[in-house]
């Protein structure tokens, strides 16, 4: 199950990378997570060397850097907020170009900015070279409950159809005269929302009696 | 003969209080093709929903080549019912259409070549065997409908139930369509709005309105009885005259 050829993520190639096994590729990317967190905040050479790690796999699986910086911006709210630990923390100060700024914000601001990084590029190569397929398989091999590896799929599958409907919601308010970015009219947004997840819901709904009316009993076969 | 689908005095109503069906009374034998007509609301879909037990609850019975559909036979019914749903994105949820067409077959535990075989002779039967590797949402519409077909036919049911089989589909598609209808060798009870459509493609036809059925008769009979149609908001397409194209042979 799953959205099939090419996600939004997804960039389409044969490396190694891609070709790997999805399971062994979810383990591989909570492994290395857990080591980068785990690292002291300033053991500078060791993130240093993860980073060189994961340079080297995007190398391999030749997504082109330029490819996934752009989608590295999900990351601009950490590192807004890791900017400015050094200037709101507590504790003895320091000169950074001729600024005082507090030296253990400055450090937990570094560790953020290190760690975070590497951990968004590292599940953007990740999403990059996995079909949503091949990631549900490989959670199901990993003996994820089934219900959930399930419930992930129709995410998967359903989030066109529930984008596309907001998006023709979206369409049929300008249409008469409602610009749903001016704050005047977000009481009208909320309540649109309110009636897409209503609408989600009974396609939820539908959705279920179509697929007990073909013998589901609670298994993906 | 004992009806493929046998409703007696069927009645219901949504938990929040609406009564949609009151006594419904309705059979179909094996070989026939039925409309169901009737006005928005009339309970239509209520009734589909009963076929295969998905609502259940109120007053009466529904019988499937003998087989009451009641909690414990539900799995057996659901086999032999085939229900195609109105919107083909409520029917099609898997990756790929092959994945979406052997999900009742699997769940009937059909494996391996068989189910393969299952896949394919169904997917034949609507001619949408070459995009059995393709995702269902990057199909058009008409195609999405011809693979929600094949998933139910690759459970061979007995009836073969259609929730507005035509809408939302071009004229050539609709032509398509019926031409696989006609084709298959399954008893159909067809829910539509697409009056042309039941006169082409069913014998027989069945009106329901306000929950009950007020007509039961050929489809010819019940679109030249005016006042049946204008009494349950029933009306031919401008300048569609059953009269210039006669009664299918019952
Ligand atoms: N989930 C629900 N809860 C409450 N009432 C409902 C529900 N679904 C349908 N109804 C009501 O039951 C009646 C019958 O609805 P039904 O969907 O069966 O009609 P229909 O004949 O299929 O109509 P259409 O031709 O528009 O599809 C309608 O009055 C409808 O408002
Ligand atoms: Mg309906």
């Amino acid at each position: 199950m799953g959205a099939g050829h090419g996600h939004r993520l997804f960039f389409h190639g044969h490396s190694v990378v891609h070709r790997a096994p999805a399971h062994l590729k979810v383990l591989a990317l909570v492994g290395f997570m857990l080591v980068v967190v785990a690292l002291p905040r300033q053991a500078y050479v060791a993130h240093g060397a993860a980073a060189l790690v994961l340079l080297a796999v995007i190398a391999v699986s030749r997504v082109p850097l330029r490819y996934l910086a752009p989608r590295m911006v999900i990351e601009v709210p950490f590192a807004v907020f890791a900017v400015l630990m050094p200037f709101v923390s507590h504790g003895p100060r320091t000169e950074v170009l001729g600024v005082a700024v507090s030296e253990p914000g400055l450090v937990a601001g570094a560790a953020l900015l290190m760690k975070g990084t590497i951990g968004v590029l590292a599940s953007l190569t990740f999403a990059a070279t996995t079909e949503a397929d091949d990631l549900l398989r490989g959670l199901q091999r990993l003996r994820v409950p089934d219900l959930l590896v399930q419930i992930m799929g129709f995410m998967i599958r359903y989030l066109d159809v529930v984008t596309g409907e907001m998006r023709r919601m979206v369409v049929a308010m300008r249409s008469r005269g409602c610009e749903p970015r001016s704050p005047r009219h977000w009481p009208v947004l909320a309540r649109s929302l309110g009636a897409l997840f209503i609408r989600s819901y009974e396609r939820g709904e539908r959705v279920h009696h179509a697929m007990l009316s073909r013998g589901y009993t609670g298994r993906l076969p | 003969m004992i009806p493929v689908l046998d409703v007696r005095g069927l009645a219901f109503a949504y938990p929040d209080g609406h009564q949609a069906l009151y006594g419904v009374d309705l059979h179909v034998h094996a070989g026939e093709r039925v409309a169901l007509l009737g006005p928005n609301g009339a309970g239509k879909t209520t009734l589909v929903l009963h076929l295969n037990g998905i609502l259940s609850g109120g007053a009466g019975s529904v019988t499937v080549s003998g087989l009451p559909v009641v909690t414990d036979n539900l799995a057996e019914v659901r086999r032999r019912v085939g229900i195609v749903f109105q919107d083909p994105d409520d029917q099609l949820f898997l990756g790929t259409v092959r994945q979406d067409v052997a999900f009742g077959p699997a769940n009937l535990g059909i494996k391996g070549a068989a189910l393969e075989r299952r896949v394919m002779h169904a997917l034949d039967q609507v001619g949408m065997a070459d995009f059995v590797d393709r995702p269902p949402h990057h199909l058009s519409f008409g195609q999405r409908r011809r693979v929600a077909v094949a998933t139910v036919l690759a459970m061979e049911p007995e009836i073969l139930v259609l929730d507005e089989p035509s809408s939302n589909l071009d004229p050539t598609s609709r032509r398509e369509l019926a031409d696989i209808l006609r084709g298959l060798d399954v008893t159909v009870l067809m829910v539509t709005h697409d009056l042309p459509y039941a006169l082409e493609l069913c014998p027989r036809s069945v009106v329901l309105s306000d929950g009950v059925v007020v007509a039961d008769r050929s489809t010819y009979d019940v679109l030249t009885d005016e006042e049946l149609m204008a009494a349950h908001r029933l009306e031919l397409p401008w300048g569609f005259d059953p009269r210039s194209i006669g009664s299918l042979p019952a």
